[in-house]
Order: structure tokens, then sequence, then C-alpha cells
């Protein structure tokens, strides 16, 4: 088991001691008694994920853009340096690994940040292209996301943060720590991704905790960000999607192209891995489409009457596999669910046929209760379920 | 050059023994066909090289007693210079107390030979051979075919699998069912079955381990391996025999002569640089010098390291495919001694006309426990300093290949591994040469006295002087997860490599092996076949 270099702090403030593991290091769950407060911290103030456990790689060479370009499956070309990217990449039949972020540090530098760990599948297909690869997973990662996040930035650093772009870094200083921020994160809304070397990432983190008395800052754990990164409507390995690597059967492999994530594939580019099994899929149609679900609350209320019981709302988000029906049929599955408070809505991701993907298609979600199967009414939406302008929007000048 | 505009049907990258089989087949049937060697001359592993001024050494391969008879007839070989001078004894084990086991090709003379060494064996011998005859009969099937292409093997591909054996039905289920039991044997188990003397399971047991990194008494295909050699062999025995008159070389420059007889065009000293792959499909090929030579066809008879992640763009190739090459065993572990001697040394324990004993392949392998004792060290990356040796004192059936009254003594050396843990081959080369004339000392003192020159072949020269990665002299081990469809590797097993109009004919492909020209002919007809 491995620790963060922020777990001289973290461990004192996990106070219900609610540790998961994450590539077998130590993550928490939640550091408040209940998490919906660290939620609400994301959405009407500010908080602090340590998303250090992130496997991180340092990809850089004279090789660097034509390398990465045959394995990812956004344009890596036209990245800039101080962009940043969400892509996918692929096995040879076009069937997704795994989704990550790629930041262009340099001409001929870059980083990418994965579910999974994949250095063995980077250095097997470096296809004798001049590049080298490091593991670069110690590097401190703080993610500070939530309304008030620029506000309390700015009391740290006179970096051009409200000029900073949403998907662009740069390198700053943050009360006197040398740090890239990029505008980057998992919730969707208003947010940054501080990245530290380990030995200076206790004193990161204090520096901006003092900050943060004035903005409310809390720390946050994977409950909160779960539900956060449902309503942003972004993808989660091993709930949404698995990677082909990890899997047996074909029916358990989803293509970028199913899961919603097209846009982030460039099919025109020169060459990928699995672009030629993409391209076929195109042709041949979709298999599945990726969907937002709101489940109808009179519906889901009168099958707990059924039951006597009052109407039951998910407060944590879950991630297993729920049947989805239309006239008795089952036409794909909801992936991951949570109640948004936020929005006063349940809300979920659902992979369906195509033909039921329209907004607003009715459909059914399975619902079980004492073990009986029931079904509730839900209609079909675009995603993300919540988007505020604040995500992507400049600072006041 | 005057190649510039014109566009062939079809190029083949290097001109070793398959690459040349390959082009007079081709040719033969029609197709414009150039040739492209590296070297200044041609043959690969198959060569001969004066290494010392009136010297012809056959410098890796030492016979072609194991060319497909077929091979021959189709390119009429015979026309072009290609005979095969016979040898007999087939073996001469040399044995530490001064005393011979000799395997004659004939039966009788040898089971006289083995009862000196143990009543039992001399009566088993017989019906051992008559019963690998039928068993290798059906390897010799299998050798012939195109294997399936099964990328990923699943139970239903039974039924394709198969058909690897549909050829043999007719020579009985009950040896087919030798084959299966023995695949994985190992070849000391197979004849601790059959004899009970050391020195008799040491001599046979040796041509199994041959092209191969395992030692005997590992469980890694070694019975399969020897039941393979007994395939191809031209003796009807466990090895092949026989000398190409002139020295190994002559088999290519035969098929050098036949293939140009059909029309193909030979280059040498013209290295490859890339094979030029568009949309999907071969397009020529681009020469070290830049010059750049269109084609319908590109055949590569290099290995599959060298072709797929040098000469092709690797870009271009799936993530699978690139695995399996990179997955691909080489692990040579052999050396080549060649001694120019002034005279013939003397062998203990043996008087008279030597050449009646020596002319075959001569054998330090006293026992199956010597040899796998041999192996044992390349485990660590050191290597063998009781090395199993295998010689051959080819002036005695062919005075011409050395001045008159000298002789050449060419030696394969086992057990040296390519990856040495400690040292390099540049430094340890002189080591290799010292370590076989002690060695062979042993078994005729006088040997240092006769030795004029020497040459020696490391590992680390078969990889870069005959193109030979990691000095594996079949591109690839034969062992039993790299054979039959297998080979070089799954899906790709018939030939044809991952872009349209690109083949692959090299030893690396089915049925390996060595002196076959078996890949060349399949090759060459799967091209013809996609026409």
């Amino acid at each position: 088991m491995r620790l963060s270099p922020f777990n001289p702090r973290t461990s004192e403030l996990c106070e219900p001691y609610n540790w998961s593991l994450w590539q077998n290091w130590l993550l928490a769950d939640m550091y408040a008694p209940d998490h919906i407060q660290e939620y609400y911290a994301i959405r009407s103030a500010c908080g602090v994920f340590d998303m250090s456990p992130i496997p991180k790689y340092h990809i850089h060479g004279p090789d660097a853009v034509r390398y990465l370009d045959r394995i990812v499956t956004q344009d890596v070309s036209r990245c800039a340096v101080g962009q940043v990217l969400y892509t996918a990449w692929c096995d040879d039949e076009g069937k997704i690994m795994d989704d990550g972020i790629l930041f262009r540090l340099g001409e001929e530098s870059f980083r990418l940040t994965t579910g999974d760990p994949w250095l063995f599948w980077l250095e097997d297909n470096t296809a004798n292209l001049n590049v080298v690869i490091e593991d670069v997973t110690d590097l401190g990662t703080l993610a500070l996301q939530g309304p008030f996040s620029r506000d309390l930035l700015k009391t740290l650093s006179k970096a051009d943060l409200d000029n900073l772009r949403y998907f662009h870094m740069i390198e700053a200083e943050l009360a006197g720590i040398p740090v890239e921020i990029s505008r980057t994160g998992y919730t969707g809304d208003l947010g940054y991704e501080i990245w530290v070397q380990p030995h200076q990432a206790v004193p990161l983190w204090d520096a901006i905790f003092e900050a943060g008395q004035d903005y409310s800052l809390v720390p946050f754990g994977d409950y909160a960000l779960e539900m956060a990164r449902i309503e942003a409507g972004l993808l989660l390995i091993d709930a949404d999607f698995y990677s082909s690597k990890r899997v047996v059967h074909d029916f358990e492999k989803s293509s970028p192209l199913e899961l919603g994530i097209g846009w982030a594939v460039k099919m025109n580019k020169d060459y990928f891995i699995g672009q030629k099994a993409l391209k076929a899929e195109l042709a041949r149609g979709l298999a599945w489409e990726t969907v937002g679900l709101e489940i109808d609350l009179n519906s889901l209320e009168a099958v707990y009457a059924e039951f006597g019981m009052p109407l039951y709302l998910p407060y944590e988000a879950w991630m297993e596999a729920v049947p989805v029906y239309s006239d008795g049929q089952q036409i794909g599955k909801a992936t991951s669910g949570t109640w948004s408070p936020v929005l006063k809505k349940y809300i979920a991701i659902a992979r369906l046929r195509p033909q039921f993907t329209s907004p607003g298609t009715r459909v059914n979600m399975e619902v079980t209760i004492d073990a009986q199967r029931k079904q509730t009414q839900a209609t079909v939406v675009k995603m993300p379920f919540f988007n505020p302008s604040r995500k992507t929007s400049l600072g006041k000048v | 050059m005057s190649e510039k505009n014109k566009k062939y049907d079809v190029i083949i990258v290097g001109g070793g023994h398959n690459g040349l089989v390959a082009a007079g087949y081709l040719a033969k049937a029609g197709q414009s066909v150039l040739v492209l060697e590296k070297r200044d001359m041609l043959g690969g592993a198959t060569i001969t090289e004066e290494f010392v001024p009136g010297f012809k050494f056959s410098s890796l391969a030492n016979d072609a007693g194991s060319l497909s008879p077929e091979v021959a007839t189709d390119l009429k070989l015979h026309n072009h210079g290609f005979n095969i001078i016979p040898t007999n004894p087939l073996i001469n084990s040399l044995l530490p107390d001064g005393n011979h086991l000799r395997i004659w090709q004939d039966t009788e003379k040898t089971v006289e030979e083995i009862a000196k060494f143990s009543k039992a064996d001399a009566e088993a011998y017989p019906k051992f051979v008559e019963r690998m005859q039928k068993v290798s009969g059906i390897v010799a099937k299998m050798n012939e075919i195109v294997p399936p292409d099964l990328p990923d093997l699943a139970f239903f591909d039974i039924k394709e699998l198969s058909a690897l054996l549909s050829p043999s039905l007719n020579l009985g289920w009950r040896h087919i069912a030798q084959v299966i039991r023995l695949l994985p044997m190992s070849v000391s188990d197979l004849l601790n079955e059959w004899f009970e003397s050391d020195t008799v399971k040491g001599a046979i047991a040796a041509s199994a381990i041959l092209n191969t990194t395992f030692g005997p008494q590992e469980i890694n295909s070694t019975a399969y391996t020897f039941l393979q050699n007994w395939s191809v062999s031209n003796t009807g025995l466990f090895r092949s025999s026989g000398q190409v008159k002139g020295g190994v070389g002559a088999l290519s420059e035969a098929l050098a002569k036949s293939a140009q007889s059909f029309g193909a065009t030979i280059m040498t000293g013209a290295a490859v640089a890339k094979i030029n792959i568009s949309a999907d499909s071969v397009r020529g090929v681009i020469l070290a010098s830049g010059e750049e030579i269109l084609a319908k066809a590109v055949i590569s008879a290099t290995d599959m390291r060298t072709t797929f992640l040098k000469l092709v763009d690797p870009y271009y190739l799936e993530a699978k495919f690139i695995k399996h090459v990179k997955n691909i065993k080489y692990q040579g572990t052999m050396a080549r001694v060649h001694l120019a001697l002034e005279r013939l040394p003397t062998f203990s324990g043996m008087d008279g006309d030597v050449s009646e004993y020596l002319s075959g392949h001569i054998q330090v392998s006293p026992s199956v426990e010597y040899i796998q004792r041999a192996s044992d060290r390349i485990k660590y990356g050191e290597y063998s300093e009781k090395p199993y040796l295998d010689m051959q004192i080819p002036t005695l059936a062919d005075p011409s290949l050395a001045p008159d009254g000298k002789h050449i003594l060419s030696v394969t050396v086992k057990y040296m591994p390519y990856k040495l843990r400690d040292g390099n081959w540049d430094d340890l080369r002189e080591e290799i040469g010292k370590l076989v004339i002690d060695t062979l000392s042993e078994y005729a003192p006088d040997l240092r006295e006769c030795v004029q020159e020497q040459k020696i072949i490391t590992p680390l020269e078969m990889e870069s002087v005959y193109a030979l990665p990691e000095g594996s002299p079949v591109h690839g081990d034969m062992a039993l997860n790299q054979f039959l469809w297998m080979r070089p590797m799954p899906g790709h097993a018939q030939y044809r490599g991952p872009f349209e109009g690109l083949y692959m004919c090299s030893v690396a492909t089915h049925p390996g092996c060595g002196v076959t020209g078996i890949s060349g002919r399949n090759a060459a007809r799967q091209l013809l076949g996609d026409q």
C-alpha cells in the first residue's frame, strides 16, 4: 500500500477513517461524517481532492507527438503547448482500454494521466520512435474544485488565472512553491488541478488550507467526487465501461463511439491503434449509444408505495449495471446513478440501443426492493446533466 | 542502376537459401523477380567462405542433407552444379576412453556397433528406427503443408487444427497418436523408453538440439525437434548427411543460377533500408542508397524482427502484431569454430584410413547428461566449459576444399548463449577457440600442432555478419510454442504479412528447422495462388 505525499494531512482530517484503495494507493472516501457536505462544497464553495494516486506518465522525446498520435484517439499534433486534451485509447479492435487527460508541457513533452496503470502498453507500442516514457505517479496532485476555487488561488499566486482557459495549463508559484496549474477536473465545475513535487506537497496543502479559511474550503473524498462526476456526465472506468485489456468476453468491451466520446476520436488523422476497426464500426452503425436518464420521481415513489415505503433516493452514487427496458424488452443498462442535490433530480448514465436514445424517449429502469424486481419510468436526456457556465468562463478582468 | 523505372512483380529481400528458392519458383512461374542481398555474396547462412586463403569453409550450415528433394527437382538444381557427396558413417561419437560409437547408414552395421555397448540396445535399435520412421513420416507431411491461420485459438478451431494431420491419416492413427504423445516430451525421455546405454543415447540425442536452445532433458519439445530433423533428413535416419560438393555455398550458387535461368534478377551488395507500404499495401522497397524500386509484391526472406521492426515502419502495425513479433524467442546458443589444418590430427583409438570413420558428423556427446550439463549454464548467461561439439572434416570427402594434403575441421559449439551475464563475445572470441581445441585435444592429443589458422564466429557475429538476430540459426527457436500454426506467429502462419502484397519466406516461417527450402517454396506458392 502506498501513501500520497499529502497523507500527513489527509490522514489527520479523515475523521470517519473511511479509506479505499486506488491502484494500491490509499484514498479517502470521505473526510466529514457525511459526504453530502463535501459535495455541496464542490458546487457552492470549494473543495480539495487529493488525486495524487492517479497514474501519471511523462512522455518526452523528438517523436513524442507522432508516438502519442499513434496511441490515443485525439489529434495530438493539433494540441498547443499549454493545452490539455481529454482522450481515450483503444486496442486493435477499436475497443476502449482507458481514458485520460493529456497535458502538453512542451514541444516534445507531455503528461498523460490514466485510470489504470498503462506503462507496459505505452512502452510496448513505441514502434521504434524516439520517445521516453517515465512513470511520474509520485508527483503530488490536488484537485481544487468549486466556484470559489479561482478566487482562492488568486490570493496565493500572481499568475494570470483569470485568463487561464478551460483545458489549458500554466506554470506558476503558489505561496512561493513552484507548481503547474491546469484548469481541469472531474467535477464539471470551475476548478483547477495543481501539480507539485512530492517534497513540497505538505507546505502546499497548508498554504491552500490557510487561504481556504475565507472560502469555506473543505477536503472532499471519493463519494462526493462520484456524485459530481455523474452530474457532469463524465465516465468512470470499471463502472461505465471496462478496459478491454481486463475483460474476457467481447460483450464486456465497448468502443469510444458507443460511450459518447466520439468527439475525442479524430478519425481522419494519419493512424492510431484501433482506427481501422472504429471506421468500420461507424460504417456499420453503432450497437450502443450513451445517454443520460432522468428517473421519474412520481413513478419511483409509486414503486416504493407498493411496499408501503416512502420514496428512497440514492444519496451515494451507485455503480452497478441496472437493466433498462422499453415495452418489456431490455434495451440496455444504466451504469452509474446518483441523486443530484443541486438539480434535485435522480440521474443515471446509461448505454442503450440507438433507436431509444433520442432525448425525451420514455424508458423503464429496474429498481430492486426487497430483492423484488420492479421498474420505474425514466426519460432519456442529453448529458452533461449539470453544466454551469463558470466551468469554462474566464475570470473578471 | 538500370532498374530505375521498372516495376517488378516480386522483390525478395534477402538472398539466403529460402529467398533464392522463392525466386526460383516465382521466376519459373513467369513472374519478374528481383532478389536483393545485403552482402556481397549470396546464401545467408548457407554459404562458403575462404577465411584462410585456399581453405573453403562452410561458415554456418554445414550440410544440405535436409533440402527438400522436391525443391531440388523442381528447380533443376543438379543442372546447376548441385551435387551431394554421400558420407558414412552418419555419426562418429568420440568417447573419453578413446573408444568410438559409430552410427552407420546401414542398420545392421549399426547394430553390430551398438552391441559393443549394450546387447539390449542393439536389439532395440532396428525396432526404434522402424517405429520412428513411421512417426517422423507424419511430421514430414506436416512440414509440407501450409498451417492454418488461427490468431486466437478457440475450441472450435480443433477442426482447423485437424487439417494439420489430414495428409497423414493413411499413415495410421496409432502413429498419429505417437506424434501427439511425443510433442512435448524431451528426447531424453523418448530415448529412455528404448535404450539403456548412456553412450548410445548421447550419440542419438544430439541431433535433437541442433536448432533449439533447450537441453535434451528439458520438457520443451526436444523429442519433436528430434522427429522433425528426422523427417527432413535424406538418410532415413535422425540426422541428415552428405556434403555439398564445393561446400554448402554451392547450393546457394545453384539456387541462384536456377532462378536466373528462369529469368530472375539477383543483386548483391544491395541493402534494403525500407519495405515501402502505402495505404495498407506494399509498393516496393527503398535501398540503403535511397533508390526506390517498385514491386507488386515483396517477400521478406529475413527474420521477423528485422522485417517488421526495421524494414517495415512499425507505426502502422497492429499492437498485437508487434507484440507477437517482439515475443518471438530467438535465443541463439551456438558458435562456430573453423580450423585450417596442416594435416589430419590423430584421434585416439583409431588407426588406418580414418576417412572411413570421420567423413560424417563427429560428435562430442558421450551421454545425454553431458549435453544437458552443457546446456544448463546458459540459464545463467554462462557458456559451457565442457561443450557439446558437432564437427565435420569436409576435406575427407571433398579434398578440393583445401590445398593439397591440408584439411578443414569445422565445429559447431554449444551451448554459447547470445546474452552473456558477464563480458562480451568480442572479448571472449579467443576463449571459444581455446575451449574447442582443449576439449578436442582430449580425443586428438596432437590437434594443437596441426592447426595452421582458426576462424571463430561468435553468437554476436552470427547476428552482425549473417543477419541471424541473437545468433539464432533458425530465426526463432524451434520450441513448442513456435511450431506449426504458431510459426512465425499465430494468425500469420500462411506466409502472408499484415499488408497486402507482403509475404514472408525465411526459416522463421513453418516448418523452420534448417536448410529445407520448404518455406521459400510455400511462400512462392501462396503468392502465386493469391493472384
